[in-house]
Protein backbone atom coordinates (compact mmCIF):
# COMPACT_ATOMS: atom_id res chain seq x y z
CA UNK A 1 0.00 0.00 0.00
CA UNK A 2 3.28 2.05 0.57
CA UNK A 3 4.14 2.49 -2.77
CA UNK A 4 0.59 2.73 -4.18
CA UNK A 5 0.27 5.69 -2.22
CA UNK A 6 3.49 6.87 -3.19
CA UNK A 7 2.64 6.72 -6.59
CA UNK A 8 -0.77 7.91 -7.03
CA UNK A 9 0.37 10.57 -4.34
CA UNK A 10 2.97 11.59 -6.42
CA UNK A 11 0.69 12.05 -9.65
CA UNK A 12 -1.88 14.07 -7.90
CA UNK A 13 0.71 16.32 -6.41
CA UNK A 14 2.13 16.84 -9.89
CA UNK A 15 -1.22 17.74 -11.47
CA UNK A 16 -2.28 19.81 -8.89
CA UNK A 17 1.16 21.95 -9.41
CA UNK A 18 1.42 21.55 -13.10
CA UNK A 19 -2.31 21.37 -13.86
CA UNK A 20 -1.58 19.65 -17.29
CA UNK A 21 -4.64 17.58 -17.60
CA UNK A 22 -7.50 18.44 -16.17
CA UNK A 23 -7.95 21.93 -17.12
CA UNK A 24 -7.82 20.57 -20.75
CA UNK A 25 -10.10 18.53 -20.30
CA UNK A 26 -12.62 20.51 -18.64
CA UNK A 27 -12.22 23.11 -21.34
CA UNK A 28 -12.42 20.11 -23.80
CA UNK A 29 -16.11 18.83 -22.75
CA UNK A 30 -17.30 22.41 -22.06
CA UNK A 31 -16.30 23.46 -25.27
CA UNK A 32 -17.97 20.52 -26.82
CA UNK A 33 -20.81 20.86 -25.21
CA UNK A 34 -20.94 24.70 -26.55
CA UNK A 35 -20.32 23.79 -30.03
CA UNK A 36 -23.59 20.74 -29.79
CA UNK A 37 -25.98 23.43 -28.49
CA UNK A 38 -24.82 25.61 -31.33
CA UNK A 39 -24.57 22.96 -33.97
CA UNK A 40 -27.55 21.14 -33.13
CA UNK A 41 -29.12 24.47 -32.33
CA UNK A 42 -31.42 22.71 -29.76
CA UNK A 43 -31.73 24.59 -26.20
CA UNK A 44 -32.67 20.94 -24.77
CA UNK A 45 -31.79 17.40 -25.12
CA UNK A 46 -33.20 14.37 -23.92
CA UNK A 47 -32.68 10.70 -23.90
CA UNK A 48 -30.22 8.92 -25.84
CA UNK A 49 -29.38 12.30 -27.54
CA UNK A 50 -28.26 13.80 -24.43
CA UNK A 51 -26.78 10.74 -23.40
CA UNK A 52 -24.90 10.54 -26.61
CA UNK A 53 -23.47 14.51 -26.01
CA UNK A 54 -22.46 14.06 -22.14
CA UNK A 55 -20.76 10.70 -22.83
CA UNK A 56 -19.25 11.88 -26.53
CA UNK A 57 -17.77 14.71 -24.72
CA UNK A 58 -16.56 12.68 -21.35
CA UNK A 59 -14.91 9.63 -23.69
CA UNK A 60 -12.84 12.41 -25.63
CA UNK A 61 -11.68 14.53 -22.60
CA UNK A 62 -10.75 11.38 -21.03
CA UNK A 63 -8.59 10.44 -24.22
CA UNK A 64 -6.30 13.62 -23.25
CA UNK A 65 -5.32 12.60 -20.16
CA UNK A 66 -4.96 9.37 -20.75
CA UNK A 67 -2.57 10.50 -23.68
CA UNK A 68 -0.40 12.06 -21.06
CA UNK A 69 -0.64 9.87 -18.29
CA UNK A 70 2.75 8.06 -18.37
CA UNK A 71 4.58 11.21 -20.18
CA UNK A 72 6.73 11.95 -16.58
CA UNK A 73 7.12 8.11 -16.25
CA UNK A 74 8.34 7.85 -19.98
CA UNK A 75 10.58 11.51 -19.58
CA UNK A 76 11.53 11.56 -16.37
CA UNK A 77 13.03 7.42 -15.81
CA UNK A 78 9.82 6.67 -13.58
CA UNK A 79 8.98 3.28 -15.03
CA UNK A 80 12.77 2.22 -14.41
CA UNK A 81 13.12 3.99 -11.17
CA UNK A 82 9.49 1.86 -10.70
CA UNK A 83 11.07 -1.17 -11.83
CA UNK A 84 13.87 -0.89 -9.87
CA UNK A 85 12.27 -1.21 -6.64
CA UNK A 86 10.64 -4.54 -4.78
CA UNK A 87 6.70 -3.22 -6.28
CA UNK A 88 4.46 -5.24 -8.23
CA UNK A 89 4.20 -3.58 -11.82
CA UNK A 90 -0.07 -3.90 -11.00
CA UNK A 91 0.50 -1.27 -8.14
CA UNK A 92 1.59 1.27 -10.85
CA UNK A 93 -1.55 -0.47 -12.87
CA UNK A 94 -3.96 0.49 -9.77
CA UNK A 95 -2.11 3.79 -8.89
CA UNK A 96 -2.39 5.75 -12.15
CA UNK A 97 -6.07 4.01 -12.47
CA UNK A 98 -7.06 5.55 -9.68
CA UNK A 99 -5.68 8.62 -10.62
CA UNK A 100 -7.13 9.03 -14.18
CA UNK A 101 -10.74 7.83 -11.94
CA UNK A 102 -10.06 11.34 -9.76
CA UNK A 103 -9.33 13.26 -12.80
CA UNK A 104 -12.28 12.18 -14.20
CA UNK A 105 -14.67 12.47 -11.55
CA UNK A 106 -12.98 16.27 -11.13
CA UNK A 107 -13.90 16.89 -14.80
CA UNK A 108 -17.26 15.63 -14.15
CA UNK A 109 -17.85 17.78 -11.25
CA UNK A 110 -17.27 20.59 -13.99
CA UNK A 111 -18.89 19.73 -16.68
CA UNK A 112 -22.11 17.95 -15.57
CA UNK A 113 -23.23 20.84 -14.47
CA UNK A 114 -22.49 23.14 -17.48
CA UNK A 115 -24.37 20.13 -19.43
CA UNK A 116 -27.14 20.57 -17.17
CA UNK A 117 -27.47 23.87 -17.46
CA UNK A 118 -27.13 23.83 -21.26
CA UNK A 119 -28.81 21.06 -22.20
CA UNK A 120 -31.58 19.39 -19.31
CA UNK A 121 -34.80 20.53 -18.23
CA UNK A 122 -34.77 18.77 -15.43
CA UNK A 123 -32.25 17.67 -12.21
CA UNK A 124 -34.10 14.90 -11.29
CA UNK A 125 -31.54 12.06 -13.08
CA UNK A 126 -28.45 13.67 -11.81
CA UNK A 127 -28.05 11.90 -8.96
CA UNK A 128 -28.77 8.31 -10.69
CA UNK A 129 -26.49 9.50 -13.49
CA UNK A 130 -22.93 9.94 -11.37
CA UNK A 131 -23.11 5.93 -10.48
CA UNK A 132 -23.32 5.66 -14.20
CA UNK A 133 -20.35 8.04 -14.63
CA UNK A 134 -18.59 6.41 -11.88
CA UNK A 135 -18.75 3.15 -13.75
CA UNK A 136 -18.07 4.51 -17.28
CA UNK A 137 -15.24 6.09 -15.38
CA UNK A 138 -13.78 3.02 -14.19
CA UNK A 139 -14.40 1.40 -17.63
CA UNK A 140 -11.92 4.33 -19.25
CA UNK A 141 -9.50 4.17 -16.62
CA UNK A 142 -8.95 0.03 -16.68
CA UNK A 143 -8.47 -0.32 -20.31
CA UNK A 144 -7.28 3.47 -20.66
CA UNK A 145 -4.44 2.53 -18.25
CA UNK A 146 -3.16 -0.60 -20.22
CA UNK A 147 -3.33 1.28 -24.01
CA UNK A 148 -1.18 4.71 -22.25
CA UNK A 149 1.24 2.53 -20.65
CA UNK A 150 1.90 0.45 -23.89
CA UNK A 151 1.80 3.59 -26.32
CA UNK A 152 4.04 5.68 -24.11
CA UNK A 153 7.01 4.66 -25.70
CA UNK A 154 6.06 5.44 -28.92
CA UNK A 155 6.77 8.61 -30.96
CA UNK A 156 3.06 8.07 -32.15
CA UNK A 157 1.49 7.96 -28.48
CA UNK A 158 -1.21 10.43 -29.38
CA UNK A 159 -2.10 8.86 -32.15
CA UNK A 160 -1.31 5.20 -30.96
CA UNK A 161 -4.15 5.82 -27.57
CA UNK A 162 -7.46 6.70 -29.47
CA UNK A 163 -6.75 3.77 -32.02
CA UNK A 164 -6.57 1.52 -29.76
CA UNK A 165 -8.44 2.10 -26.95
CA UNK A 166 -11.77 3.46 -28.73
CA UNK A 167 -12.46 0.08 -30.22
CA UNK A 168 -12.32 -1.44 -26.57
CA UNK A 169 -14.00 0.92 -25.39
CA UNK A 170 -17.30 0.58 -27.45
CA UNK A 171 -18.74 -2.03 -25.86
CA UNK A 172 -18.81 0.13 -22.67
CA UNK A 173 -19.63 3.12 -24.39
CA UNK A 174 -23.15 1.49 -25.62
CA UNK A 175 -23.89 0.32 -21.92
CA UNK A 176 -22.93 3.49 -20.97
CA UNK A 177 -25.64 5.24 -23.13
CA UNK A 178 -28.08 2.59 -22.36
CA UNK A 179 -27.80 2.89 -18.98
CA UNK A 180 -27.81 6.93 -19.09
CA UNK A 181 -30.55 7.27 -22.02
CA UNK A 182 -33.45 6.53 -19.20
CA UNK A 183 -32.33 9.07 -16.56
CA UNK A 184 -32.04 11.87 -19.18
CA UNK A 185 -35.28 11.85 -20.80
CA UNK A 186 -37.33 14.82 -20.42
CA UNK A 187 -40.48 15.11 -17.67
CA UNK A 188 -38.27 12.76 -15.17
CA UNK A 189 -35.86 9.75 -15.04
CA UNK A 190 -37.02 6.45 -15.33
CA UNK A 191 -35.14 3.67 -13.69
CA UNK A 192 -36.55 0.62 -16.01
CA UNK A 193 -34.13 -1.65 -17.13
CA UNK A 194 -31.13 0.74 -16.27
CA UNK A 195 -30.00 -1.96 -13.76
CA UNK A 196 -29.17 -4.66 -16.49
CA UNK A 197 -27.31 -2.04 -18.21
CA UNK A 198 -25.48 -1.25 -15.08
CA UNK A 199 -24.68 -4.74 -14.65
CA UNK A 200 -23.03 -4.94 -17.79
CA UNK A 201 -21.13 -1.92 -16.90
CA UNK A 202 -19.81 -3.35 -14.11
CA UNK A 203 -18.62 -6.56 -15.89
CA UNK A 204 -16.75 -4.67 -18.48
CA UNK A 205 -15.06 -2.97 -14.99
CA UNK A 206 -14.28 -6.35 -13.67
CA UNK A 207 -13.03 -7.74 -17.31
CA UNK A 208 -10.87 -5.44 -17.80
CA UNK A 209 -9.28 -4.95 -14.42
CA UNK A 210 -8.59 -8.55 -14.31
CA UNK A 211 -7.11 -8.06 -17.48
CA UNK A 212 -4.93 -5.30 -16.53
CA UNK A 213 -4.19 -7.61 -13.47
CA UNK A 214 -2.80 -10.38 -15.10
CA UNK A 215 -0.56 -8.77 -18.11
CA UNK A 216 0.45 -5.44 -16.35
CA UNK A 217 3.90 -7.19 -15.38
CA UNK A 218 4.68 -8.34 -18.74
CA UNK A 219 4.11 -4.79 -20.09
CA UNK A 220 6.63 -3.37 -17.73
CA UNK A 221 8.91 -5.72 -18.35
CA UNK A 222 11.74 -5.24 -21.10
CA UNK B 1 -11.34 -19.63 -19.39
CA UNK B 2 -9.49 -16.74 -20.74
CA UNK B 3 -9.05 -14.55 -17.94
CA UNK B 4 -8.35 -17.89 -15.65
CA UNK B 5 -5.32 -18.07 -18.16
CA UNK B 6 -4.40 -15.19 -17.48
CA UNK B 7 -4.35 -15.16 -14.05
CA UNK B 8 -2.41 -18.65 -14.50
CA UNK B 9 0.53 -16.98 -16.65
CA UNK B 10 0.78 -14.25 -14.18
CA UNK B 11 1.55 -16.39 -11.59
CA UNK B 12 3.61 -19.12 -13.18
CA UNK B 13 5.47 -16.66 -14.53
CA UNK B 14 6.82 -14.27 -11.77
CA UNK B 15 6.01 -16.46 -8.98
CA UNK B 16 5.29 -14.23 -6.73
CA UNK B 17 2.80 -13.47 -4.15
CA UNK B 18 1.95 -10.22 -2.75
CA UNK B 19 2.36 -10.97 0.55
CA UNK B 20 5.90 -11.80 0.13
CA UNK B 21 6.93 -8.87 -1.98
CA UNK B 22 5.77 -6.90 1.13
CA UNK B 23 8.39 -9.46 2.73
CA UNK B 24 11.36 -8.38 0.20
CA UNK B 25 10.05 -4.81 0.83
CA UNK B 26 10.84 -4.82 4.78
CA UNK B 27 14.05 -6.84 3.75
CA UNK B 28 15.37 -3.83 1.67
CA UNK B 29 14.39 -2.08 4.17
CA UNK B 30 17.02 -3.70 6.57
CA UNK B 31 20.16 -2.12 6.81
CA UNK B 32 24.07 -2.73 6.88
CA UNK B 33 23.09 -6.25 5.83
CA UNK B 34 26.81 -8.33 4.74
CA UNK B 35 26.97 -9.09 1.10
CA UNK B 36 27.03 -12.76 -0.32
CA UNK B 37 30.28 -14.57 -1.73
CA UNK B 38 29.25 -13.60 -4.83
CA UNK B 39 27.14 -10.68 -5.36
CA UNK B 40 27.40 -11.00 -9.07
CA UNK B 41 28.23 -14.35 -11.00
CA UNK B 42 27.51 -13.28 -14.86
CA UNK B 43 28.57 -16.43 -17.24
CA UNK B 44 27.78 -16.51 -21.55
CA UNK B 45 26.03 -13.61 -21.00
CA UNK B 46 24.79 -12.75 -24.75
CA UNK B 47 22.21 -9.11 -25.50
CA UNK B 48 21.04 -8.53 -28.31
CA UNK B 49 18.46 -5.82 -29.75
CA UNK B 50 17.32 -6.93 -32.75
CA UNK B 51 19.46 -8.89 -34.98
CA UNK B 52 23.04 -6.64 -33.24
CA UNK B 53 24.50 -8.17 -30.13
CA UNK B 54 25.78 -5.45 -27.82
CA UNK B 55 27.32 -7.80 -24.98
CA UNK B 56 28.89 -11.05 -26.68
CA UNK B 57 29.56 -14.27 -24.03
CA UNK B 58 30.67 -12.12 -21.18
CA UNK B 59 31.63 -13.95 -18.07
CA UNK B 60 32.59 -12.45 -15.05
CA UNK B 61 32.28 -12.88 -11.13
CA UNK B 62 32.11 -10.52 -8.59
CA UNK B 63 32.44 -11.12 -4.70
CA UNK B 64 30.82 -9.72 -2.42
CA UNK B 65 32.46 -6.27 -0.68
CA UNK B 66 34.51 -6.07 -4.25
CA UNK B 67 34.65 -3.55 -6.32
CA UNK B 68 34.26 -4.19 -10.32
CA UNK B 69 35.33 -1.38 -12.86
CA UNK B 70 33.93 -1.98 -16.57
CA UNK B 71 35.71 -0.17 -18.59
CA UNK B 72 35.79 0.02 -23.04
CA UNK B 73 35.46 2.33 -25.37
CA UNK B 74 31.89 3.48 -26.79
CA UNK B 75 29.23 1.50 -27.66
CA UNK B 76 31.12 -1.53 -26.28
CA UNK B 77 28.07 -2.80 -24.30
CA UNK B 78 29.11 -1.55 -20.59
CA UNK B 79 25.87 0.39 -20.02
CA UNK B 80 24.00 -2.67 -21.46
CA UNK B 81 25.52 -4.47 -18.85
CA UNK B 82 24.94 -2.68 -16.00
CA UNK B 83 21.10 -2.48 -17.02
CA UNK B 84 20.97 -6.16 -17.02
CA UNK B 85 22.81 -6.61 -13.18
CA UNK B 86 20.19 -3.63 -12.31
CA UNK B 87 16.97 -6.23 -13.76
CA UNK B 88 16.36 -3.72 -16.04
CA UNK B 89 17.00 -5.42 -19.07
CA UNK B 90 16.45 -9.07 -19.81
CA UNK B 91 19.51 -11.48 -21.13
CA UNK B 92 18.87 -13.04 -24.41
CA UNK B 93 20.92 -15.97 -23.35
CA UNK B 94 23.31 -16.81 -21.00
CA UNK B 95 23.48 -16.86 -16.93
CA UNK B 96 23.06 -13.87 -14.78
CA UNK B 97 23.09 -14.05 -11.01
CA UNK B 98 22.77 -10.63 -8.40
CA UNK B 99 22.67 -11.27 -4.92
CA UNK B 100 22.12 -14.99 -5.05
CA UNK B 101 19.08 -14.04 -7.31
CA UNK B 102 19.43 -15.36 -10.51
CA UNK B 103 17.72 -12.92 -13.27
CA UNK B 104 15.02 -12.69 -14.76
CA UNK B 105 13.51 -15.04 -13.07
CA UNK B 106 14.29 -13.68 -9.60
CA UNK B 107 14.68 -10.56 -10.26
CA UNK B 108 11.96 -9.08 -7.79
CA UNK B 109 13.80 -10.50 -5.44
CA UNK B 110 17.01 -8.65 -6.01
CA UNK B 111 15.59 -5.61 -6.55
CA UNK B 112 15.76 -3.27 -3.70
CA UNK B 113 18.83 -4.87 -2.54
CA UNK B 114 20.20 -2.74 -5.54
CA UNK B 115 21.58 1.20 -5.99
CA UNK B 116 21.02 2.08 -9.59
CA UNK B 117 22.95 5.09 -10.42
CA UNK B 118 23.10 5.21 -14.80
CA UNK B 119 22.67 8.48 -17.11
CA UNK B 120 19.35 9.64 -16.16
CA UNK B 121 18.83 10.77 -12.51
CA UNK B 122 15.15 8.79 -12.49
CA UNK B 123 14.19 11.93 -10.66
CA UNK B 124 10.96 13.53 -11.47
CA UNK B 125 10.94 17.25 -12.41
CA UNK B 126 8.06 18.26 -10.59
CA UNK B 127 8.69 17.15 -7.16
CA UNK B 128 11.42 18.94 -5.05
CA UNK B 129 14.35 17.07 -3.97
CA UNK B 130 12.61 16.01 -0.72
CA UNK B 131 9.81 15.02 -2.54
CA UNK B 132 11.98 12.84 -4.87
CA UNK B 133 13.64 10.98 -1.75
CA UNK B 134 10.45 10.70 0.03
CA UNK B 135 8.60 9.18 -2.98
CA UNK B 136 11.95 6.64 -3.25
CA UNK B 137 11.63 5.85 0.00
CA UNK B 138 8.32 4.60 0.01
CA UNK B 139 8.59 2.46 -2.82
CA UNK B 140 11.33 0.74 -1.09
CA UNK B 141 9.32 0.49 2.13
CA UNK B 142 11.36 2.57 4.41
CA UNK B 143 10.01 3.46 7.67
CA UNK B 144 8.56 7.01 7.82
CA UNK B 145 11.31 7.55 10.57
CA UNK B 146 13.55 7.09 7.61
CA UNK B 147 13.02 11.16 6.91
CA UNK B 148 16.06 11.58 8.84
CA UNK B 149 18.34 9.38 6.31
CA UNK B 150 16.99 12.06 3.72
CA UNK B 151 18.03 15.05 5.59
CA UNK B 152 21.14 13.61 6.20
CA UNK B 153 21.86 12.77 3.00
CA UNK B 154 20.72 15.57 1.37
CA UNK B 155 22.90 17.56 3.88
CA UNK B 156 25.79 14.96 3.43
CA UNK B 157 25.76 16.19 -0.89
CA UNK B 158 24.82 20.37 0.39
CA UNK B 159 22.00 19.78 -0.85
CA UNK B 160 20.20 21.05 2.59
CA UNK B 161 19.57 24.21 1.28
CA UNK B 162 17.75 23.56 -1.74
CA UNK B 163 15.72 20.44 -0.51
CA UNK B 164 12.12 22.29 -1.13
CA UNK B 165 13.04 23.26 -4.61
CA UNK B 166 11.49 21.65 -7.71
CA UNK B 167 14.15 19.52 -9.57
CA UNK B 168 14.00 21.10 -12.71
CA UNK B 169 15.53 24.53 -11.45
CA UNK B 170 18.41 22.91 -10.07
CA UNK B 171 21.87 22.76 -12.30
CA UNK B 172 22.74 18.78 -13.61
CA UNK B 173 25.30 19.07 -10.91
CA UNK B 174 22.54 19.43 -8.13
CA UNK B 175 20.22 17.07 -10.35
CA UNK B 176 23.42 14.31 -10.15
CA UNK B 177 24.02 15.01 -6.26
CA UNK B 178 20.47 14.63 -5.34
CA UNK B 179 20.77 11.35 -7.73
CA UNK B 180 23.47 9.82 -5.89
CA UNK B 181 20.75 10.17 -2.43
CA UNK B 182 18.14 8.50 -4.18
CA UNK B 183 20.54 5.29 -5.49
CA UNK B 184 21.51 5.21 -1.99
CA UNK B 185 18.97 6.21 0.04
CA UNK B 186 17.80 2.20 0.90
CA UNK B 187 21.39 1.21 1.76
CA UNK B 188 21.87 -1.04 -1.00
CA UNK B 189 24.32 -4.27 -1.05
CA UNK B 190 25.32 -4.04 -4.60
CA UNK B 191 25.87 -0.99 -6.13
CA UNK B 192 25.63 -0.12 -9.90
CA UNK B 193 27.49 3.44 -11.32
CA UNK B 194 27.40 4.32 -14.74
CA UNK B 195 29.92 7.22 -14.83
CA UNK B 196 29.06 8.42 -11.56
CA UNK B 197 30.42 11.54 -11.23
CA UNK B 198 29.33 13.21 -14.76
CA UNK B 199 27.97 16.93 -13.95
CA UNK B 200 30.15 17.18 -11.24
CA UNK B 201 32.72 19.52 -10.26
CA UNK B 202 36.10 17.76 -7.97
CA UNK B 203 34.19 19.51 -4.84
CA UNK B 204 31.42 18.28 -5.51
CA UNK B 205 32.80 14.79 -7.00
CA UNK B 206 34.50 14.42 -3.33
CA UNK B 207 31.51 15.25 -1.42
CA UNK B 208 29.22 11.67 -2.85
CA UNK B 209 32.81 9.98 -2.66
CA UNK B 210 31.68 8.78 0.80
CA UNK B 211 28.30 7.45 -0.18
CA UNK B 212 29.20 5.94 -3.26
CA UNK B 213 32.69 4.72 -2.06
CA UNK B 214 33.87 1.64 -1.38
CA UNK B 215 31.99 0.40 2.07
CA UNK B 216 32.35 -2.87 4.01
CA UNK B 217 29.86 -5.30 2.81
CA UNK B 218 29.36 -3.23 -0.15
CA UNK B 219 29.75 -4.66 -4.15
CA UNK B 220 30.39 -2.08 -6.78
CA UNK B 221 30.33 -2.22 -10.28
CA UNK B 222 31.05 1.01 -11.86
CA UNK B 223 31.47 1.94 -14.82
CA UNK B 224 34.00 4.76 -16.09
CA UNK B 225 35.87 6.21 -18.92
CA UNK B 226 38.74 7.09 -16.24
CA UNK B 227 40.76 4.45 -16.53
CA UNK B 228 43.56 5.43 -14.15
CA UNK B 229 40.94 6.05 -11.45
CA UNK B 230 38.98 3.16 -12.55
CA UNK B 231 41.89 0.35 -12.15
CA UNK B 232 43.14 2.55 -8.78
CA UNK B 233 39.82 2.26 -7.40
CA UNK B 234 38.67 -1.17 -8.26
CA UNK B 235 39.75 -4.64 -7.21
CA UNK B 236 38.29 -6.36 -10.61
CA UNK B 237 38.16 -5.00 -13.98
CA UNK B 238 36.03 -6.19 -16.73
CA UNK B 239 37.46 -3.97 -20.06
CA UNK B 240 34.88 -4.76 -23.12
CA UNK B 241 35.70 -4.04 -26.59
CA UNK B 242 33.52 -2.53 -28.81
CA UNK B 243 31.08 -4.79 -30.34
CA UNK B 244 30.80 -6.58 -26.46
CA UNK B 245 33.52 -8.61 -26.49
CA UNK B 246 35.53 -9.52 -23.20
CA UNK B 247 39.32 -8.34 -23.57
CA UNK B 248 39.96 -8.26 -20.11
CA UNK B 249 38.41 -10.02 -16.73
CA UNK B 250 40.25 -10.18 -13.82
CA UNK B 251 42.40 -8.61 -10.86
CA UNK B 252 42.85 -4.87 -11.55
CA UNK B 253 46.46 -4.89 -10.69
CA UNK B 254 46.86 -7.36 -13.85
CA UNK B 255 46.19 -4.81 -16.35
CA UNK B 256 48.45 -1.93 -16.89
CA UNK B 257 46.92 1.62 -17.76
CA UNK B 258 48.58 1.13 -21.19
CA UNK B 259 47.10 -1.87 -21.66
CA UNK B 260 43.55 -0.77 -20.95
CA UNK B 261 44.15 2.18 -23.06
CA UNK B 262 44.94 -0.19 -25.80
CA UNK B 263 41.56 -1.66 -25.28
CA UNK B 264 40.26 2.01 -26.66
CA UNK B 265 42.11 1.67 -29.57
CA UNK B 266 44.77 4.22 -28.98
CA UNK B 267 42.33 6.61 -27.36
CA UNK B 268 42.44 7.13 -23.51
Amino acid sequence: MSAFRAILGKDLRVELRTLQSVPAMALFAVTTFVIFRYGLDRTALSGSLAAGVLLAAVLFAAILAINRLFVTERDEGGFEAIRLAPVDGTVLLAAKAVALVVYLLVLEAIAVPVFAIFFLDGWGGLAALAGVLVLVDVGLAAPGVLVSSIAANSRARDLLVPLLLLPLLVPMMIAAANAAEPLLVAGGPSYAGTGKWLAILALYDVVFLLVGYAVYDFLLED
Amino acid sequence: MVFTGFALARFTWDNRPVAEIAAVQQESAVANRSASPGAVVVAGLWREFGERAVLRDVSFELPGGATLAILGPNGAGKTTLLRVLATLLRPTSGTVSVLDCELPRQAWRARGRIGYLGHEPLLYRDLTCAENLRFQARLYGLPSEDEERIDSLLNQVRMSRRADELVRNLSAGMVQRVAVCRAVLHEPELLLLDEPRSHLDPEAAALVEPLIGSAPGRSRALVTHDVEAGLAEADLVLALRAGGAVAYAGAADGLSAGDARAIYGGRP
